[in-house]
């Protein structure tokens, strides 16, 4: 057991000694300011000054990692922490397996991981982007301060994989953590490396949609770092999965307060078909067919960030040991995989049907496959509390070959039940399946600010506590 | 089994294979090769073929001539075998030698037929062949890295390259490049020449340009000594001074370090890594170029450049799984500085030529091992003039920026002119040159920083080293390219790394290294040459080697 000293005097609370490091306190010093100017021009819009009730981690310890108190988002502390050291931990899969792992980069494969780190770290500085300017039509104080939490622990989160870039990758790594500020999401000029982080969320159905499903990819892709044989790396994204788990649980419920409200605002009106948009969203509430087409557009953009099914990539980081599966450490197989097989779905002769692959290029595939069923869970309690207000309907996932821009699908047409269609098929259902230019009008209309404590907008309804049991009319963002 | 090592140092007193003698200005080396006394216990050295303890005595007795014998103006290789002058390499050895064995044998033939060629044109020494008998592959080839030669016209003997017709595989060692380029064989008659077995003597030989001068049989002692002495007497060298001794060499091995006084070699076997440290000099400069010759082969740039080659000889040839050697160098910048201007002072003294001849001959040799090549310049090191070629002559160069912590001392690098002309590489352009090829300004801004001493940011900026890091960086940035180096397939860097190094024109040398590296040693993997049915295991055999017809 290491003791954990936490430096609370500073302004970085971190568990990675700091005080005692001068070369990373010195990167950090020259890339703080940049990470400062960012947060200003492209962290959460016209709310900069407002104190809001945020939760800091200040240590690792069970009492440490929530710290509830009223905070300006710019001075948030932003801390560097991760998990307690598993002592005698080894790399977990690949062909070094067994071994100890890496408390150093190990140089073969110092490319490799900085590349990984990257694409990671550029994910969380681009949903603050593409979410700044949400709370300015936030439905209530709670879910205003819902965004903001989420927002700074991207912020958090960026700063872990700046840690890690600035404290083993050296000279890159400075570089590429400067990088990471300077590319913005949906940008021409330097986009975010993937292509769900550059799709705008202009409205709250998307913000909770995206922490849904996006940010459940931030997960898996965390759980699977967390399985690197690279410690400082697994314990980062131990710590991160903590917070992540909140930003799913924001999705989560969100979408489920929306379809409530649908729900109960159809039953109060006697509404029983809900396909009957123009009466339902007459009510001021979101249909739930709506809801199903968001639901198909942001899963499969979701599984694109993926990667290709069948991924040489993901076979040589899994065998260097530096990536791997989720909850490698509970699978009980020889964790190498080099003469195993994996089942991934492919176009054969026509039919969607399971293919045998080399089970380390199927990693990918694997890690999606992971991430669907850990989707289906919430998605079958909002159908329970549909069932439960009598209304007959049921929001399915579609099919992993449904609208996919990479991979094993790019190039054919699936139905969301997994049909192969010809192009005018598609062209001719396309709007039944994926959101129209007429939901998206639609929804703008509902996103109206609403400030007062205690009120919802119409569309959504209250949650069932609040944060920290705080009472419903609980002023959790004090505006100027 | 425990793997011989194979040591570069010899003398004449213990000559196995050759005989050396002098008739006043001239030297005699005479090739009576011993056929039991080749490196490997499998095969005979017959007909005075040779195998790589040939070569080192070889290689040691042209060195020895530049220093110990100023006197001498000219050198005639000859052979104390009757009707046979040189059989060439020999097939046994060839045919059971690994292929790291063959490169390194065939690189380091090549480097001293190099020599040979440099003696001639820069030491005025100048080398002729006496062909008493037949010279046949690697013999000729010897011969073509003489000056001038001279065959008997005896009716057989005769000058021959059968490596192709014979053995499937090239003349190794310069022949084919230096017939069109040097000795300007029109190439039909070169490809004839390269295809007949038994070769071509006497008159067509003259003809055709493969000798120089053809000498009956009765006339040809005569002839030779005549030749030699006339030479001898053309020559700069001076015929009242006294020699150089190369004494032995002072160094101890150790499991994983060499000790020369200095040079330190320190291989870590695991990490693929040799460290090699070159130290600067305890005293001052001599103050005339008397003083210096009167040290010897303790002169301190003498004594170095020798126990530097002997350290990059010795891991080339018995260290095959070290790929990256690290260059650091530790002493007084200042001190180095001035013996450097001290040897540009006095290059046109006999020994003070000699040594720089010497630096240029080692430094090639670095850019010619086929092992990654990273300097170091760090506070306290003392990378001046001609050391600082060692850091142009590296694949990569860092420099420590700043100071360490509770140290004043910063990493400093001084060009002179020694950068800038006299140690130029295979391509014939200074490393200077060859670094900023095509980049004319690059090449006047680094002109602009000789003579003064460069800090890390002005030699960055003077695009002399490839980055600077400071304490922060440094051993972390180091310790990740090594070992991402390492992880590099070898072979693919020693391929890439020939590749970068040689910028600019074609040379003879560079062709023929590059020619070597690129034909030969890819004729040695295949089947039709080394294979089971192959030209040089049936060798000898009386069968006819079974050839795959394609062609690639």
């Amino acid at each position: 057991m290491t003791s954990q000293l936490v430096d609370y005097d500073s302004l970085i609370p971190n568990n990675v000694g700091l005080a005692d490091d001068p070369k990373l306190r010195r990167a950090l010093e020259a890339w703080h300011p940049g990470y400062i100017d960012w947060w200003m021009s492209m962290g959460p819009e016209g709310f900069q000054v407002a104190d809001v009730y945020l939760r800091t981690a200040i240590s690792v310890e069970k009492d440490g990692w929530a710290k509830f108190e009223f905070v300006k988002m710019p001075e948030y502390r932003w801390g560097i922490l991760l998990a307690p050291p598993i002592e005698g931990r080894t790399i977990p899969c690949g062909e070094h397996y067994g071994e100890p792992a890496w408390q150093e980069v190990p140089g073969p494969y110092r490319a490799m991981l900085r590349r990984l780190i990257v694409i990671q770290g550029d994910t969380e500085p681009a949903s603050v982007e593409q979410q700044r300017h949400l709370g300015s039509v936030a439905p209530s104080l709670y879910d205003m301060r819902n965004l903001f939490q989420v927002n700074v622990e991207e912020g958090r989160h960026l700063w872990a994989m700046v840690y890690l870039l600035q404290k083993y990758f050296g000279r890159d790594g400075r570089e590429e953590a400067h990088e990471l500020l300077q590319r913005q999401s949906g940008s021409d000029e330097r986009p975010r490396m993937l292509g769900a982080f550059n799709e705008e969320t202009p409205d709250w159905l998307s913000f909770f949609m995206f922490t849904y499903f996006t940010d459940r990819d931030g997960k898996m892709q965390l759980e699977a770092l967390a399985q690197s044989g690279f410690d400082p790396l697994s314990r980062t994204c131990r710590f991160m999965l903590a917070e992540e788990a909140h930003h799913m649980f924001v999705g989560y419920t969100g979408v489920a307060r929306i379809v409530q409200r649908t729900c109960e605002a159809m039953n109060e009106a006697g509404i029983e078909d809900p396909y009957d948009a123009e009466a339902v969203r007459a009510l001021g509430v979101i249909d739930l067919p709506t809801i199903q087409r968001k639901t198909n557009l942001h899963f499969s953009l979701t599984l694109d960030l993926f990667g290709s099914e069948e991924s040489t990539n993901a076979a040589n980081f899994f065998n260097a040991g530096i990536k791997g599966r989720y909850h490698e450490d509970r699978l009980d197989d020889d964790h190498r995989l080099v003469s195993d097989t994996y089942p991934v779905t492919k176009l054969v002769s026509g039919l969607l049907r399971p293919v045998e692959v080399p089970a380390l290029n199927g990693l990918n595939a694997r890690l999606r496959d992971d991430f669907i069923d850990d989707c289906q869970g919430g998605v079958t309690r909002w159908n329970r509390s549909i069932a439960g207000s009598g209304i007959e309907f049921e929001i399915r996932l579609p099919h992993v070959a449904f609208n996919r821009a990479i991979g094993e699908f790019t190039d054919i047409d699936v139905s969301p039940t997994g049909k192969v269609l010809t192009r005018e098929d598609w062209k001719a259902h396309r709007d039944g399946w994926l959101p129209t230019s007429d939901d998206k009008t639609f929804v703008e209309t509902l996103m109206q600010l609403e400030v007062r404590p205690g009120r919802f907008a119409g569309w959504i309804s209250p949650p069932t506590k609040g944060i920290q049991n705080q009472p419903e009319d609980f002023l959790y963002v004090r505006l100027p | 089994m425990v793997p011989v090592v194979i040591d570069f140092q010899t003398h004449p007193d213990r000559y196995r294979h050759w005989r050396l003698r002098f008739e006043d200005r001239v030297a005699r080396l005479d090739m009576d090769v011993d056929p039991d006394g080749g490196l490997g216990s499998d095969y005979e050295l017959k007909l005075n073929s040779y195998d790589l303890s040939v070569d080192i005595e070889l290689a040691d007795a042209v060195q020895r001539l530049r220093f110990e014998h100023p006197e001498v103006g000219a050198v005639v290789i000859g052979s104390l075998k009757e009707r046979v002058f040189c059989a060439g390499a020999n097939i046994g050895m060839l045919a059971s030698a690994s292929h790291p064995l063959k490169v390194n044998f065939c690189k380091f033939t090549n480097e001293t037929r190099s020599s040979i060629e440099d003696a001639t044109k820069y030491s005025g020494q100048r080398y002729i062949s006496a062909i008493n008998g037949t010279a046949a592959g690697g013999g000729y080839e010897l011969a073509l890295a003489t000056d001038y030669i001279m065959l008997i016209d005896d009716g057989s003997a005769s000058v021959a390259l059968p490596e192709v017709p014979l053995l499937a595989v090239l003349p190794g060692t310069g022949g084919l490049t230096r017939l069109v380029d040097k000795r300007f064989v029109r190439r039909d008659r070169a490809d004839v020449f390269c295809t007949v077995e038994e070769g071509i003597k006497g008159a067509r030989a003259l003809d055709w340009n493969l000798v120089d001068e053809l000498v009956s049989g009765s006339a040809f002692e005569e002839e030779v000594v005549e030749r030699a002495a006339e030479m001898a007497a053309a020559s700069d060298r001076p015929n009242d001074v006294d020699g150089v001794e190369l004494t032995e060499l002072e160094r101890r091995f150790g499991d994983d370090q060499i000790e020369y006084s200095d040079v330190t070699v320190e291989i870590d076997r695991a990490a693929k890594v040799a460290t090699i440290t070159v130290n600067g000099p305890d005293e001052p400069a001599p103050t005339d170029a008397a003083a210096a010759a009167s040290l010897g082969a303790d002169f301190w740039p003498l004594r170095l450049a020798r126990e530097l080659d002997d350290a990059i000889l010795h891991l080339r040839n018995n260290e095959l799984g070290v790929g990256t050697f690290l260059l650091h160098s530790r002493g007084s910048l200042e001190a180095v500085v001035e013996y450097d201007r001290f040897l540009g002072a006095h290059s046109e003294d006999w020994f003070v030529r000699e040594v720089l001849l010497m630096w240029k001959r080692v430094l090639k040799r670095v850019d010619l091992t086929s092992r990654t090549v990273i300097t170091l310049v760090e506070p306290n090191s003392c990378f001046g003039g001609f050391l600082a070629e060692l850091v142009l002559a590296s694949d990569r160069g860092y420099m420590f920026e700043g100071t360490l912590e509770g140290e004043e001392a910063t990493a400093t690098l001084f060009l002179t002119e020694s950068n800038t002309g006299p140690l130029p590489m295979s391509n014939d352009l200074t490393r200077l040159e060859t670094r900023f090829w095509g980049d004319g300004a690059g090449l006047e801004r680094a002109l602009k920083a000789v003579g003064a001493t460069l800090t890390a940011d002005q030699a960055y900026e003077a695009a002399l080293v490839t980055e600077i890091f400071d304490e922060i960086d440094w051993d972390d940035e180091l310790r990740m390219i090594i070992e991402e180096r390492s992880s590099f397939s070898p072979d693919a860097l020693t391929g890439m790394e020939a590749n970068l190094r040689f910028a600019g024109p074609e040379t003879l040398e560079t062709k023929i290294f590059g020619r070597l590296t690129a034909w030969q040693n890819w004729v040695f993997q295949r089947p039709n040459a080394s294979g089971e049915t192959g030209a040089l295991r049936r060798y000898g055999t009386g069968l006819r080697p079974d050839y795959d017809t394609r062609r690639v």
